[in-house]
């Protein structure tokens, strides 16, 4: 039960990270965007390419910091590939969503969505290979925490949960403290009276692709070191990410962050009840719920 | 802020012919002349074209012929995000704040641009609307409905415009704040700011206008000097003894 | 000779079978504008079904009631439009992405559940023991096959002949309305939750028809008949037809099902061994490439819907 309850904390932060970019464009561009979890394969894997070449280059950086399996180049990885998965957002936009959106309606937005997922991640399949990699092939030792009731921890898993914690903060200080995310959330609550606010519309959607995809590289690399990287790791997490975003409200940010937490939660107890296999079921088990009791979620507005 | 405040310029509007579609316009013909520092009123019926105009002039509705300038400037279909740079500020009818932000985050916002003088032009606009002051840390989505045309009123100073569109300010309110949202669109003009708006409640806004065009179709129908419309009995008969209207 | 001929036979049966789900999605996005991302689960609904009502007792899992062929397939396009019934109950009325979430989610979760339930669908081997119909009266190969491609034309003629008569009717209308416009068709007096409802359960229902005549001609299913990959071809197919077009959806139908069965061959022929393993990546993204530089270039599809271009006066896109 408490290791249930750990594991799931642990998967929602990986959930909010995602699900936080995903509301925000879902919300602003009014469209699902099914390839939004391409950008976490896309991050994690920008972030093995780096690691490795930083490793070669230097080899104190890829020594591990111990306790974790976390190596300095891999940190050092992480931010450039924020950058890169930020910026394939942008491009992605511009070349395929952008180009749709001016042609026609949201609904042709979805599909496109989709076709850019299955370009994404069968390319990333193909360059890649289908087998799944590892960052680091040394074996992270769980530390028992609790004997009585039994809770194992890895050193790893408690990194990913803090690190997650202090990029919502920031996130959270930029959204409440600074004009630019004052404008971001007008942004995402009423465009056109934005820009009667003299704020660019565009520059926004920029900046909102950047972040989302910045998180959502965070959310990769953070589900590769716990787990593994896989090429079908985004077809894995597009639903529950989906589930978070749904959970919390589509267009809130902090609805998003703790949907994230209550989709890894959830999924991890409903384990305790049905059988593994089922667990691909369960977010949208999660979904039927909230459409059931609460259909613009936890602090989701009623939009038409 | 009278000292500091802008020079109201004269709009100028020639033949205007805008909509969403390109061969349904809803403007077909329109022409306003909107003297420095004065208020101007829009009245007409129900599809007269009375929004469509105000978000023409601000570029929120494209448009397909005419022109519209500004102290002698074009800013014909200019860009709605570079209207604030012009000195034009737009007062939508609703959903005129950002309900989500507080107060204080609404004005911070619009007042991003101001750098350094930020900081005094909030105290002016704070001392100038109390009731925002003493709420400045509440969502914005939370004030009552004349509160919130006053925010949004106060946000559209925050530019410090010299041209102030507004589109129905007192759709709405109750007679008293409407009264109190129209007195101080008056009182802007002493300051050099000039007005143009919109209003279905045309007796309470022919007391405050200077000027006043009535539109039809998207065309001009009538247009005189406030105090001539409310004296001319057509115009009384049709626009202003309506059983809406009597009911205001 | 014959073997050329078995082959026809055989891919016009699937071509068909096919371009009935995708005249079912035609009717929800096409016509009424609804997002399905769950194809694969209203046709595998009705895949399932069909075999679990029409087929022979098994021990290993539920079914093999036995019921009469067209009992069993009319269950299988009831189960479809349930499901259909239940997913639009709960979104059709929320804005168009939870539509699309929620069928994408059943889509997951169908697949999920014919592969683990055993008791239920035979899990991962799949759902045995369904004898094809007239099987004693026709016998196997390719007179059985043939026979059998009339049946799935004739039906595939039915249902086109049908949503074209919907299409024309006020019905049809309603739902281009809506489609077009909704606040414009609120304003008419008209539901549109309930209408796009209708619309909706009516498309998926075609698409369990498809997945029972699926089912019926392999006289076996399982997870493997229902991946997403499934909803992405239909997709496709009705994409390049041109959404909005009945004849169209049909040509697709059968183009990207050439593509398709051409593409597997041709990558399992000519491709290097060690690449073999790949094929199914090139091809998704082959896939994936048609559906994003159609909406790119050809948003319209190859077929474009004419009447409707020419009656709301728009420019070609």
């Amino acid at each position: 039960m408490i290791q249930s309850l750990a594991d799931g904390i642990l998967v929602g932060a990986v959930l909010s990270l995602g699900a936080i970019g995903l509301t925000m464009v879902m919300h602003m561009l009014r469209f699902a965007n099914f390839a939004h979890a391409e950008l976490l394969t896309i991050g994690a894997y920008a972030a093995l390419v780096f690691d490795r070449v930083f490793q070669g280059v230097n080899a104190t950086l890829g020594a591990k910091l111990a306790p974790l399996t976390l190596t300095g180049s891999l940190v050092v990885a992480m931010a450039i590939a924020m950058a890169i998965t930020g910026a394939s957002a942008v491009l992605i936009d511009r070349f395929v969503f952008r180009r749709v959106r001016e042609k026609g309606g949201e609904l042709s937005m979805v599909f496109a969505s989709f076709g850019v997922a299955l370009i994404v991640r069968n390319v990333i399949g193909l360059i890649f290979g289908l087998h799944t990699e590892l960052y680091s092939k040394g074996i992270a030792f769980a530390v028992v925490v609790s004997r009585d009731p039994l809770l194992l921890i890895k050193p790893d898993q408690v990194f990913v949960l803090a690190a997650t914690l202090v990029i919502m903060l920031v996130l959270h200080l930029v959204l409440s403290r600074t004009t630019l995310g004052y404008a971001l959330r007008a942004v995402a609550e009423n465009p056109s009276l934005a820009q009667v606010n003299g704020i660019p519309l565009k520059r926004m959607i920029v900046l909102i692709w950047v972040i989302g995809g910045g998180l959502a590289a965070t959310a990769g690399i953070f589900y590769g070191l716990t787990n593994h990287l896989s090429p079908v790791m985004g077809r894995d997490l597009v639903l529950p990410i989906f589930a978070a975003a749904i959970v919390g409200g589509i267009g809130s940010i902090y609805g998003a962050a703790l949907g994230g937490m209550i989709v890894g939660i959830a999924s991890s107890l409903a384990l305790l009840i049905l059988p593994s296999g089922y667990s691909p079921s369960v977010p949208f088990l999660i979904i039927l719920a909230v459409l059931l009791v609460r259909p613009n979620g936890l602090f989701g507005e009623v939009r038409a | 802020m009278p000292e500091t405040g802008p020079t109201g310029a004269g709009l100028e509007v020639r033949g205007l012919v805008a909509g969403y579609i390109p061969d349904l316009p809803i403007l077909k013909d329109v022409s306003v002349t909107v003297a420095p520092q004065s208020v101007t009123v829009i009245i007409g019926p129900n599809g007269a074209g009375k929004s469509t105009l105000i978000k023409a002039i601000a570029g929120l509705v494209p448009v397909s012929g005419g022109s519209v300038t500004l102290a002698g400037r074009a800013i014909t279909g200019i860009a709605p995000d570079r209207m604030a740079g012009e000195g034009i500020a737009y007062v939508p009818q609703t959903d005129n704040i950002f309900r989500t932000l507080t107060i204080r985050q609404n004005l911070d916002l619009a007042l991003r641009k101001a750098g350094g003088e930020a900081r005094a032009r909030l105290d002016e606009l704070f001392t100038r609307f109390p009731p925002l002051a003493a709420k400045q840390k509440e969502r914005a989505g939370a004030l009552s409905g004349g509160q919130r045309q006053f925010l949004a009123v106060a946000m559209a100073l925050a530019v410090k415009p010299s041209l102030i569109l507004m589109d129905e300010p007192s759709a709405g309110l109750s007679p008293k704040a409407a009264e109190e949202v129209l007195a101080l669109a008056r009182g802007l003009t002493a300051q050099g700011t000039t007005i143009l708006l919109v209003e279905q409640n045309v007796k309470q806004a022919l007391r405050i206008a200077d000027h006043c065009y009535i539109l039809a179709d998207g065309r001009n129908q009538i247009d005189g000097s406030a105090a001539a419309l409310i004296a001319d009995p057509v115009v009384g008969e049709i626009y202003l003894g309506g059983k809406r209207l009597r009911a205001s | 000779m014959i073997g050329i001929l078995s082959y026809l036979v055989f891919f016009a049966t699937l071509a068909s079978i096919l371009a009935i789900a995708v005249l079912g999605l035609n009717l929800q996005w096409g016509n009424t504008g609804l997002f399905n991302g769950g194809v694969a689960a209203f046709f595998g609904a009705g895949a399932y079904v069909t075999l679990i009502l029409g087929g022979q007792p098994q021990d290993e899992h539920l079914g093999g009631f036995a019921l009469p062929y067209l009992v069993a397939l009319a269950g299988g396009i009831a189960a479809a439009a349930l499901l259909a019934w239940i997913v639009g109950r709960l979104t059709l009325k929320l804005r168009h992405d939870y539509l699309a979430i929620a069928t994408f989610g059943v889509a997951v979760a169908f697949e999920n559940v014919m592969r683990n339930a055993l008791w239920l669908t035979g899990g991962a081997q799949g759902l045995r023991g369904f004898e094809r119909p007239m099987r004693d009266l026709l016998g196997d190969g390719l007179n059985y096959n043939s026979v059998f491609l009339a049946f799935v034309l004739v039906l595939l003629l039915l249902v086109y002949g049908v949503l074209q008569r919907l299409a024309g009717s006020p019905f049809g209308r309603l739902l281009r309305a809506i489609r077009e416009d909704e606040d414009a068709a609120r304003s008419l007096g008209k539901m549109p939750a309930r209408i796009r409802l209708t619309a909706f359960v009516t498309g998926s229902a075609i698409m369990g028809l498809a997945g029972g005549l699926y089912g019926t001609f392999y006289a076996f299913v399982s997870p493997q008949d229902v991946l997403p990959t499934l909803t992405f071809q239909i997709w496709a197919m009705l994409i390049v037809g041109g959404a909005g077009n009945n004849r169209g959806a049909i040509a697709g139908a059968f183009l990207i099902w050439g593509a398709w069965t051409a593409s597997g061959w041709a990558l399992s022929r000519f491709a290097p061994v060690e690449a073999q393993l790949y094929t199914g990546s090139i091809q998704f993204i082959l896939i994936g490439l048609v559906i994003v530089g159609m909406l790119l270039w050809r948003p319209q599809g190859l077929f474009p819907e004419r009447l409707v271009v020419s009656q709301s006066g728009k420019p070609g896109h």
